[in-house]
């Protein structure tokens, strides 16, 4: 009997020998995912001669700050600072990334709990337009958003980007899964909607906001299309577009440090993001008390 | 026609009765979204299918020209038919139940680790998605370049393999596959998280009722109580995975940088429809080439709800 049960191996307390096949599979293929990451670490700091060094070598040998210096020295053609591109990304990132979050769960809360006729209509289109991805519709939204007149304007870079099909999906089947009466009790101590929103709903759905908090900064952050398709005015582009336009083909040698450096920093704050919100995401459901 | 519009009113009818009883809140509440989602997603892939029928430069209007486009798709696009339709399949099969299969083995293999060791390696699978795109494409560039600085050349030659350096990234034998490469590389996202959360969350008794009942390896134990027990998770990979799948298409003229690919070999249907809308400046063909899209990702995202929607 007490053999049987040692086959219930799921999320053990500690390491135990028998664990090792699973590393065993894990670890190689860990090892090849960071090699690209090691990488991007070594080159920002690698000194120009490293950099265009033949044999190429993987491992910075003597790291240095240049590159950086180099970059944030550097104003473009048109003299905007690379401080500004920074500036751009990071409140854009921040607005998109604060308003979706805020809008999709308003949204799921109507559709999973309010008495509400077409929500199942609703909720259908948002399933099934979850999968169109971007790509496939960039050229009518092109032209909405050309008649719009948001060409050139700084909303461009949030405005299509607050609504996440994905997003809203998730943080609905999350609420889906809070009891009704939860809502009841709530609403017999008199709270409105949106109290029952603020204080019941947004606790228990942590683990899917974290959830969409990731994803929408990983697009945003990274969108370097926005900036190359809507964008004339050089001081509203982020700092993805002018990181792609270093390594361009126009200036191969001179731009390969100032490249390399912005790479980490375009990657540095994607790897915090997650860090932080990664234990989030794993604690579901059944650790919020709900289930 | 008299029934028809008795049927009509009856329509408004019911749908005001109903609008009546409903929480006026709730329409509050989903109006910003429902906005946005509208005039960006909804609107748009309507007007594809509208502009999908006509012949369309961005400057006059656009002229009404039936299915000719279609037609001239399946019948007298030479490169779509050969080339560029099959690498699109042949992507999105690699690339979707590829990256998904992927992203769950090594859910499940984490989940057998103890909690901080499980941590780090999440992270270290997890932090390859974070750099798509842009960052990805110069990293890859250096490593697959096309002379002997390139990383992989440098090291074939050094052990003896080649002679001389290979193009990979202009070559139509080797683009495909390294594109295969970097795209499953990239692949464990934020759906491989859902499902190691959902692999950790399955109740230890179901496990031990199954032993009782005379379960008897670990297989059975992930297709009879695993995968059941968390099948939100697993359609939330799926969907994921086919997204990644289709939206990961441009990665092809990132690494060699030239659209078309050389021969074609890399190219997919996105990036045909970026050489005709915004390279040739034909955007009814390009409209036309959407729609293609979009039911092929329909169908895909059929296919993931048969196998993990719940039925209710």
């Amino acid at each position: 009997m007490r053999r049987r049960f040692e086959a219930v191996k799921v999320n053990p307390k500690r390491f135990h020998l028998n664990q090792i096949p699973f590393l065993l599979i894990v670890l190689p293929i860990a090892f090849l995912m960071m090699l690209p990451l090691v990488y991007i670490f070594n080159h920002a700091f690698k000194p120009y001669d490293e950099l265009v060094e033949f044999p190429p070598k993987f491992l910075a040998r003597r790291p240095t700050l240049d590159n950086f210096v180099e970059l944030f020295r550097a104003t473009t053609t048109t003299g905007i600072p690379v401080s500004r591109y920074l500036f751009n990304s990071i409140l854009i990132t921040l607005i998109v990334v604060v308003v979706s979050i805020f809008i999709s769960s308003l949204t799921g809360y109507a559709l999973s709990k309010m008495k509400f006729h077409i929500k199942g209509v609703l909720a259908e289109i948002n399933t099934i337009a979850m999968m169109f991805v971007g790509t496939a519709v960039a050229i009518p939204r092109y032209v909405i958003i050309e008649k719009l007149g948001l060409i050139n304007n700084f909303l461009v870079h949030i405005v299509p980007f607050l609504a996440v099909p994905v997003g809203m999906f998730l943080i609905k089947q999350f609420i889906d899964q809070i009891p009704n009466e939860l809502i009841e009790a709530a609403k017999m101590d008199g709270a409105n909607h949106f109290m029952i929103y603020r204080k019941v709903i947004l606790p228990l759905i942590k683990p899917a906001i974290s959830t969409i908090a990731i994803l929408s900064f990983q697009s945003v952050w990274n969108n370097a299309d926005v900036s190359a398709t809507y964008i004339n005015s050089d001081s509203l582009k982020t700092f993805a577009y002018y990181m792609s336009t270093l390594s361009s083909v126009s200036n191969p040698i001179a731009g390969i440090g100032m490249s390399a450096a912005a790479s980490l920093i375009m990657f540095v704050p994607n790897l915090a993001f997650f860090i932080i919100l990664q234990s989030q995401v794993m604690s579901t459901m059944a650790h919020s008390g709900i289930k | 026609m008299n029934r028809v519009m008795t049927k009509v009113k009856g329509f408004f009818r019911k749908e005001k009765l109903a609008f009546q009883k409903d929480d006026k809140s709730a329409y509050l509440f989903s109006l910003p979204y429902v906005l946005v989602f509208i005039i960006f997603i909804i609107v748009p892939i309507f007007l594809a299918i509208l502009l999908a029928t006509t012949s369309f430069d961005m400057v006059n209007f656009p002229d009404f020209i039936g299915f000719d486009n279609f037609v001239y798709l399946f019948t007298a696009d030479s490169e779509f038919m050969r080339t560029i339709l099959p690498n699109t399949i042949k992507f999105a099969i690699l690339i979707g139940p590829g990256g998904y299969i992927l992203s769950f083995l090594m859910a499940w293999c984490l989940a057998q680790l103890p909690h901080k060791l499980r941590t780090v390696l999440a992270v270290i699978l997890y932090t390859p998605s974070l750099t798509a795109g842009i960052t990805m494409a110069v990293v890859w560039k250096v490593f697959f370049a096309g002379d002997e600085s390139g990383y992989l050349n440098h090291l074939l030659l050094e052990m003896g393999l080649i002679v001389e350096p290979i193009a990979f990234l202009q070559s139509p034998d080797y683009l495909f596959p390294i594109m295969v490469i970097v795209t499953l590389w990239g692949s464990m996202g934020v759906g491989f998280l859902a499902m190691l959360a959902g692999i950790l969350n399955v109740p230890r008794e179901l496990y031990e009722a199954a032993y009782i009942d005379g379960m008897k390896s670990r297989f059975q134990e992930i297709v009879y109580i695993t995968i059941p027990s968390m099948k939100p998770q697993m359609l939330f990979g799926a969907v994921m995975a086919i997204v990644n799948a289709f939206s990961t298409g441009a990665i092809g003229v990132q690494l060699s940088g030239a659209n078309p690919t050389p021969n074609y070999a890399g190219s997919l249907i996105v990036n045909h429809v970026d050489d005709f809308g915004f390279i040739r400046y034909d955007m009814g063909y390009a409209a036309a080439l959407s729609v293609v899209l979009l039911i092929i990702i329909y169908l895909f995202s059929k296919l993931a709800y048969r196998l993990f929607g719940e039925r209710d």
